[in-house]
């Protein structure tokens, strides 16, 4: 077999063009659109519906609330999924967010979580199908979840018992990015207390969130992740209503005792979050997701298979070995069929 | 001298018992003073409140508290290692304290509940609770049905504290099971906790989904007794108050400075400052009112009147005790030595009927008795006679047989030896 050799660098004697490479892929990837999925998992009333609308400025979904007493509880957590189209300068993004009504708001919450990690496996399982069948299409339609936004209740003490099982158990299937919901109920020295407690029980936990460490980052990246990491859990407040500031008008919620501006960086990390999901950390999280999570969910899958294929096998094996000695029971004269 | 018809005192001796009638004085009598004997008396014992706060971590219970009564009575909780080990069930912690203002001591305790709604599976978490306060109520029944009753504590739960998050939704399952196994053994306070994260619709809005709430699933929550005879101030004032149940507040005991100087309690955030004692901001003021200045001793007095007597009733019956219904009749000794008489009697003449009975049947017994014997008597005599008559007629044959002849008995003559009667 031939050896192929280290590339050597060499240099150019007249002008090629295939630099314009960036542009045919810009020019595909403009007519086919992207695709990101996200699920928003927390409490009822911590404002996960209110805070996609804000991310995406747009009314996207609908809270989720039980707003009349006739109302029955949910009993377990449903996931109820919205599509969305939205164009910015040409380019299209096809938006799917799941919400997960009910989740961690009956009495007994034991195994709440099992229908989303279910379904995130589900997303997974469906697009490796597809990539398996013999004829596949040439563009996969990818419904696997690329971001979870995990809502933390703003007690100001630390992480519910809960919270903790459940971002042990999301962490190992899909990006989370944890966010401190309603944080206009904390100063900001109760803020920073906050932050930190939940970042040395995260460290305690073993729980690996997004962004994860690579070796492929440069240091400007590499800058980029550690100052994510350092405000990570977003504190944030959103607002789809709008309030006049100063005579602009801006998102934000108005009290008797003052206004809160959504985008004001003084105010709250909803700029920060913003721009991590949507400006820096897009195809970044869409391709760890396929990279990361979803080959780990392969090779299991595809270990699994290949395990219960011998085992099935050696069931045969058996089963062949023992119709052999009762042939020879019949006696040597009588004729085997 | 009394010139006036109008108030001439009657001879109380004519006039009826029931009819009262309204006197008016002549002069000076004193018993106006009676308000403050109770009032010393009362001062001098000192007062007594229990309060008990429910509701998951974080919702600032402690702070409130400590709000409410200017001191800090529960120290702020530091910063703890995160451990893999967390508490199994909820805990209940009582702290007292005893605190004086103006001269009257008040003896406080505050029960608290940590872990309440923190678990995954919260489905028992009201169970040390009730368990708690029925516990109280045990202790007091027991207290009263001493013989020496002279020193009785009552640390019975005289009202509750039920915090709910500001979700601006409803109410979630928990509250509703919480509030419906509790709202007859303690006087339950709902109060929204950190409301300043809500703005005034959603405060609002929240509020009366929650009062919706309550009226669905029949909750009795402390309903603020309105008395006719009040005067219209406090008549307003405790409108107020009603209206702006449940309480949506916020606590604070720090102190910030505002923009214009002044030092306040309250929260300062980089938006704004909220102060805790403005009733614009929030409705702290008006709990504080309602707790403390106004209905304490309502709620001392609904709990022991209707709370209380409901569970000793309750209690009472179970254990079978049987409601004896006869002390509600009227008592008139003269019938009562009547009765007696007669049941006497009549208990007399049972036992003569018996006497009665007994003796006839042992009379007819004997009688059958001699019977028995006479008969036998008469046979054994009647056999006797018969044996001797045959024992006669036997002799007799025997006497004619002698002098008839002696063939008879041939061995009696042979035996008579050798005569020379040879025939």
């Amino acid at each position: 077999m031939a050896t192929i050799a280290e590339p050597q660098k060499m240099n150019l004697n007249g002008y090629v063009g295939f630099d314009t490479i960036t542009r045919q892929i810009e020019k595909k990837l403009l007519k086919r659109g992207f695709q990101f999925n996200v699920i928003v998992v927390g409490q009822t009333g911590l404002g996960k519906s209110t805070l996609i609308n804000t991310i995406f400025a747009a009314h996207l979904i609908d809270s989720k609330g039980r707003t009349s007493s006739e109302e029955p509880f949910r009993q377990t957590t449903e996931i109820q999924t919205v599509s969305h189209l939205i164009e910015e300068n040409g380019i299209r993004l096809r938006l799917n967010i799941v919400d997960t009504p009910g989740y961690g708001d009956q009495v007994n919450n034991e195994n709440c979580w099992e229908p989303i990690i279910k379904y995130i496996k589900d997303q997974h399982s469906a697009y490796l199908r597809k990539e398996l069948t013999a004829m596949r299409e040439r563009y996969i339609q990818d419904t696997r979840i690329h971001c979870c936004l995990f809502f933390i209740s703003p007690t100001g003490h630390a992480l519910k018992p809960i919270d903790i099982v459940v971002l042990k158990k999301l962490s190992e299937v899909v990006n989370v990015v944890p966010v401190i919901a309603k944080s206009d109920s904390l100063t900001m020295e109760e803020r920073v207390a906050f932050k930190r407690r939940i970042k040395s029980e995260l460290g305690f936990h073993n729980i690996k969130l997004y962004p994860y460490d690579s070796d492929e980052l440069d240091d400007h990246e590499r800058a980029l992740n550690d100052s994510i990491k350092q405000m990570i859990p977003f504190a944030i407040v959103g607002s789809e209503k709008n309030v006049v500031i100063d005579g602009k008008s801006v998102r934000g919620r108005r009290n008797r005792w003052g206004v809160i501006n959504v985008e004001n960086e003084q105010h709250c990390e909803f700029v920060h979050l913003r721009d991590f999901l949507t400006r820096t950390h897009l195809q970044d999280l869409i391709e760890t997701t396929a990279q990361i999570h979803y080959e780990a969910f392969r090779s299991k899958q595809l270990l699994a298979l290949k395990e219960s294929s011998s085992k099935q096998q050696q069931q045969q094996q058996q089963q062949q070995q023992q119709a052999q000695p009762v042939q020879q029971q019949v006696g040597p004269g009588a004729p085997v069929i | 001298m009394s010139d006036n018809p109008a108030s001439a005192p009657n001879s109380g001796l004519k006039t009826a018992i029931s009819a009262v009638i309204r006197k008016k004085l002549q002069g000076y009598v004193g018993f106006a003073n009676l308000p403050n004997q109770v009032h010393r008396k009362s001062v001098k014992k000192g007062f007594h409140f229990t309060v008990m706060i429910v509701g998951e971590s974080g919702l600032g219970k402690s702070t409130l508290v400590n709000t409410l009564f200017g001191t800090t009575l529960y120290p702020n909780k530091g910063e703890t290692e995160p451990s893999d080990e967390t508490p199994k069930t909820v805990e209940i912690q009582s702290l007292s304290a005893d605190i004086e203002e103006n001269g009257v001591k008040l003896r406080l305790t505050v029960v608290d509940t940590p872990g309440f709604g923190d678990f995954v599976n919260n489905e028992e978490s009201w169970k040390p609770i009730l368990e708690n306060i029925e516990a109280r109520f045990d202790a007091y029944l027991e207290q009263e049905n001493r013989v020496n009753r002279r020193k009785m504590v009552d640390n019975r739960v005289h009202a509750c504290i039920y915090f709910i998050a500001p979700t601006g939704h409803s109410l979630k399952p928990l509250d509703v099971e919480f509030m419906r196994r509790l709202h007859t053994k303690v006087n339950l306070i709902p109060v929204i906790a950190k409301s300043d994260t809500l703005t005034e619709d959603e405060i609002k809005q929240f509020k009366q989904r929650i009062l919706d709430d309550i009226a669905y699933h029949k909750i009795q929550i402390y309903q603020a007794p309105q008395y006719e005879y009040d005067d219209q101030e406090t008549l307003a004032e405790n409108r107020e108050i009603i209206s702006k149940i449940p309480f949506a507040i916020v606590g604070s005991d720090k102190e910030v400075e505002l923009p214009d100087g002044r030092r306040v309690r309250g929260r300062k955030y980089p938006w704004g400052v909220i102060e805790v004692d403005n009733e614009e901001h929030n409705d702290f003021v008006k709990l504080r009112q309602m707790l403390i200045r106004t209905h304490m001793e309502e709620l001392k007095e609904h709990t022991n009147d209707v709370l209380y007597e409901n569970y000793r009733s309750e209690k009472l019956v179970t254990m079978g005790v049987q409601q004896d219904q006869t002390v509600f009749k009227e008592v008139n000794p003269l019938a009562k030595m009547e009765e007696e008489r007669a049941l006497h009697e009549a208990k007399l003449q049972k036992m003569e009927a018996e006497m009665k009975m007994v003796f006839q049947q042992k009379v007819q017994e004997k009688e059958a008795k001699l019977k028995q014997s006479e008969e036998e008597l008469y046979a054994r005599h009647k056999e006797m006679k018969d044996a001797l008559e045959k024992q006669r007629l036997e002799l007799e044959e025997k006497k004619r047989r002698l002098e008839s002849g002696r063939p008879i008995t041939p061995e009696k003559a042979k035996k008579k030896g050798f005569s020379f009667n040879n025939k």
